[in-house]
């Protein structure tokens, strides 16, 4: 069975590595994930966070055509569950992701077709239920300025790139058509994925830190914890004159 | 003006930065080389679309190709995007206090 080697490299699984029982399983589960995430963005979302929840998805799909070089002859790209999640929340973040996934599939033929629900799993869902866990936890241990809100997004990006390549490995392990074993793709994966990460993570920050910087009351992740000080700064000049 | 200035930045990402990415193999395909997993991959069976693979069948230069491709992209997951959060937002008022520096 011969392949012609991509010229454009994705971190998505093409069709005939997983076999079709697991993938198909894989599709309903994407689609009960997605299911939940539509009710879930719908309870949250209103006309003011919606324009950015699009814009999200829109940067995300833009990023992953930029592959970055890690080490040695291997490259890696965002995947940006961690990052969605930290802007718009979670069951939004996870749609966007997931939307990415399906437009690259069905339109680019980035990842193979029978393989969408494990990419949208890995990709989509894993990443994001990991990346908003330890963004919040940070945050809250932490607390709320720009260079915390920017350390917990690198952390939260860099965890979410290995997590996810786990979840491929447990995919491997059940339904994998390769004869490799199990261990040994697990070190391979975990390995140059955690140096993915790093990349994951620094673009998580920067991005991040970017709308921090412009609107901080549009960070989902933090819209229980604003600093009241920027609250002000944000709000029309309201404050009673001379007061000092 | 979040919105607008993103999606230029969107576009100049997709349409002109995405040519001078890296074209080494991913850590997923790299992993799958090395440790000959790759004999079982299969080409998706959209790979015969014009689009596959981020170019324009038919146009010759590669820069140009990929270039359109990023944009189409750009465009379609934008009107995929902002529809979905349009709909599932629509006409609910923000939770939190009005802001006027949009």
């Amino acid at each position: 069975m011969q392949i012609q080697l991509m010229q454009v490299h994705t971190m998505h699984i093409p069709d005939g590595f997983i076999n079709a029982p697991t993938s198909a399983v894989a599709v309903v589960i994407a689609v009960i994930g997605i299911a939940i995430c539509l009710n879930g963005a719908r309870k949250q979302l209103d006309e003011k966070t919606a324009p950015l929840a699009g814009l999200v998805a829109v940067f995300i799909f833009a990023m992953q055509m930029l592959n970055f070089p890690v080490a040695l002859g291997t490259s890696g790209h965002l995947l940006g569950g961690a990052l969605a999640v930290i802007l718009i929340g979670p069951y939004a973040g996870a749609l966007a992701v997931s939307v990415v996934i399906l437009v690259q599939g069905l339109l680019f033929a980035d990842g193979g077709l029978s393989a969408i629900g494990l990419n949208i799993i890995n990709m989509g869902m894993v990443t994001a239920v990991v990346g908003w866990l330890v963004f919040r936890g940070l945050i809250k241990g932490i607390g709320v300025s720009r260079p915390k809100v920017m350390a917990a997004a690198f952390l939260a990006g860099l965890v979410t790139v290995p997590v996810s390549a786990l979840a491929f490995v447990l995919e491997y392990a059940i339904g994998g058509t390769g004869t490799v074993p199990v261990s040994t793709v697990t070190f391979a994966m975990v390995g140059v994925h955690i140096l993915i990460g790093i990349g994951e993570g620094l673009i998580t920050a920067l991005t991040v830190g970017a709308v921090f910087l412009a609107r901080p009351d549009l960070v989902y992740g933090i819209h229980d914890r604003l600093p009241k000080k920027l609250l002000v700064t944000s709000t029309p000049v309201a404050t009673p004159a001379n007061g000092s | 003006m979040l919105v607008g200035a993103g999606m230029v930045i969107c576009l100049f990402l997709a349409g002109f930065v995405s040519f001078y990415a890296s074209s080494a193999p991913d850590g997923l395909e790299k992993v799958a080389e090395d440790q000959g997993l790759m004999t079982t991959a299969q080409d998706s069976a959209n790979a015969t679309l014009p689009t596959a693979d981020y170019g324009i069948a038919g146009v010759g230069s590669e820069r140009l190709s990929g270039g359109l491709a990023g944009v189409l992209g750009v465009l379609v997951m934008a009107v995929i995007g902002f529809g979905l959060f349009w709909f599932l937002g629509r006409s609910k008022k923000s939770a939190t206090v009005e802001k006027g520096a949009d």
